[in-house]
């Protein structure tokens, strides 16, 4: 604490890019926005915790169903899937039995994701430093990102899936032909076609780009912000202010992970629910 | 701020997870739902149908009740002229009974009268003997007034 506090209050820069680093396999090279020869150890590692612990529950609860006792945990899903399965049937024009487990997962793994926002800032970094120090590495040379929703790759990764299920649900709906057409005729006639292709291009890329960035952002920043009031622990004085600070926005910032959770997946039925309109209803 | 390999990972994890969560969750826990919506639906059905064969019953039962208590006054009705019908029959027995007591008793009285009579005969006959043996003055043969005697006896 006093060691972290110490360099916190002399090198705020080299704390924040320090929670801010991933620990990687393959270093990032400077000014590439793409580079698959790195992969993020922790990002990785969390996100398959999470999905090893949200399947055992799912399994648990699934094995066991009682509908005439539900107990525990089974009320918790059983809401969800009530939660979810409505919003599906309101939103979606056909009946489709992946929609649903799709939905219920990106709203529960991206939920746990992004709730690991909740731990406190050094805790993770600092247990991870310390076990990497009993094998001989510098703690300070040892990185760990607890929340895997502040990496673009995990955001980008659950919209490219999305994307790629709009595009399926589109051609399993209107026909290549009809999703051509779209692209051809929508949303200015046969008049302007070049114009129509571009703006649908637009459109639909742009679907999958904001999923992605749009949770990334607001995890990104939620995670500095915890950063910045843990940086206020610069004296005694100051203390109180980031306790109250940091209790203010942990209370807010359950709002906004159970928010972000919750667009992601709406937004992912609204999409697919667009996708499965058949052609002449556009 | 870059997309690096771990993309693939998440998306295969991503991938792995709702094939996973559709198969251990939310289809048993649909199935679940669904269950027990019918069962609901048939348990209220079900109590409906109850309700309305109680109503069956409860007619069946008042029918049955009056049909019973009918019957029960009618019995009652056959019991009672059976009890004076039984009443009749003994009484008439009894007087009969009675006569012939008296019959019995009757002849029974006239034996004894006979009976008296014939005792009374042959005394006498022994005493009109005797008698007249005093009167005479010897002994005299009932033989020879077998015929005399006969008609004395006879007119007791």
């Amino acid at each position: 604490m006093s060691e972290s506090n110490a360099t916190a209050i002399s090198d705020p820069v080299g704390y924040i890019n320090h929670h801010l680093t991933n620990m990687s396999s393959g270093t990032l090279g400077e000014g590439s926005v793409i580079d698959f020869s790195v992969f993020h150890i922790d990002v990785f590692l969390v996100s398959l915790l999470l999905a090893l612990g949200l399947g055992y529950l799912g399994w648990k609860v699934g094995k066991s169903l009682d509908a005439d006792k539900p107990t525990g945990a089974q009320n918790v899903l059983e809401m969800l899937v009530e939660f979810v399965n409505q919003q599906i049937k309101d939103i979606f024009p056909t009946a489709d039995k992946w929609v649903g487990p799709l939905a219920l997962t990106i709203f529960s793994w991206v939920f746990l994701m992004n709730a690991m926002d909740l731990l406190p800032v050094d805790l993770v970094p600092s247990l991870v430093g310390g076990i990497a120090s009993l094998f001989g590495a510098d703690p300070h040379h040892v990185y760990f990102k607890v929340v895997p929703t502040t990496n673009l790759d995990t955001t980008f990764a659950l919209a490219l899936l999305v994307f790629g299920l709009i595009v399926f649900y589109n051609i399993k709906h209107k026909g290549v032909w009809g999703y051509t057409k779209m692209f051809l005729f929508h949303p200015f006639g046969k008049f302007l076609i070049p114009v129509n292709i571009i703006m649908t291009l637009i459109e639909e890329i742009a679907k999958p780009v904001s999923l992605g960035l749009r949770l990334f952002g607001n995890m990104f920043a939620g995670e500095l912000l915890f950063l910045l009031i843990a940086l206020l622990a610069f004296s005694v004085w100051t203390m109180p202010a980031q306790i109250a600070l940091g209790t203010l926005w942990a209370i807010f910032h359950i709002l906004v992970i159970t928010l972000q959770a919750f667009i992601f997946m709406l937004l992912t039925i609204v999409y697919l629910g667009l996708a499965s309109q058949s052609a002449d209803e556009h | 701020m870059n997309v690096t390999a771990t993309l693939i990972g998440q998306v295969i994890v991503f991938s792995i997870l709702i094939w996973f969560i559709k198969a251990t969750m939310w289809e048993p826990i649909l199935n679940t739902l669904e269950d027990r919506k019918k069962r609901i639906a048939d348990g209220l059905a079900a109590s409906e149908e109850g309700l309305k064969a109680q109503e069956v019953a409860a007619d069946e039962a008042k029918a049955t009740i009056a049909d019973a208590k009918q019957q029960a006054a009618e019995i009652i009705a056959k019991a009672k002229s059976r009890d004076t019908q039984m009443i009749d029959e003994a009484k008439a027995k009894a007087v009969e009974e009675a006569e012939r007591i008296m019959v019995g008793a009757q002849a029974e009285i006239d034996q004894e009268v006979n009976r008296a009579k014939d005792g009374l005969r042959k005394q006498v006959s022994a005493l009109a003997i005797a008698g007249a043996s005093k009167i005479v003055g010897k002994e005299i043969d009932a033989n020879v007034h077998k015929n005399a005697l006969k008609d004395l006896i006879a007119q007791i």
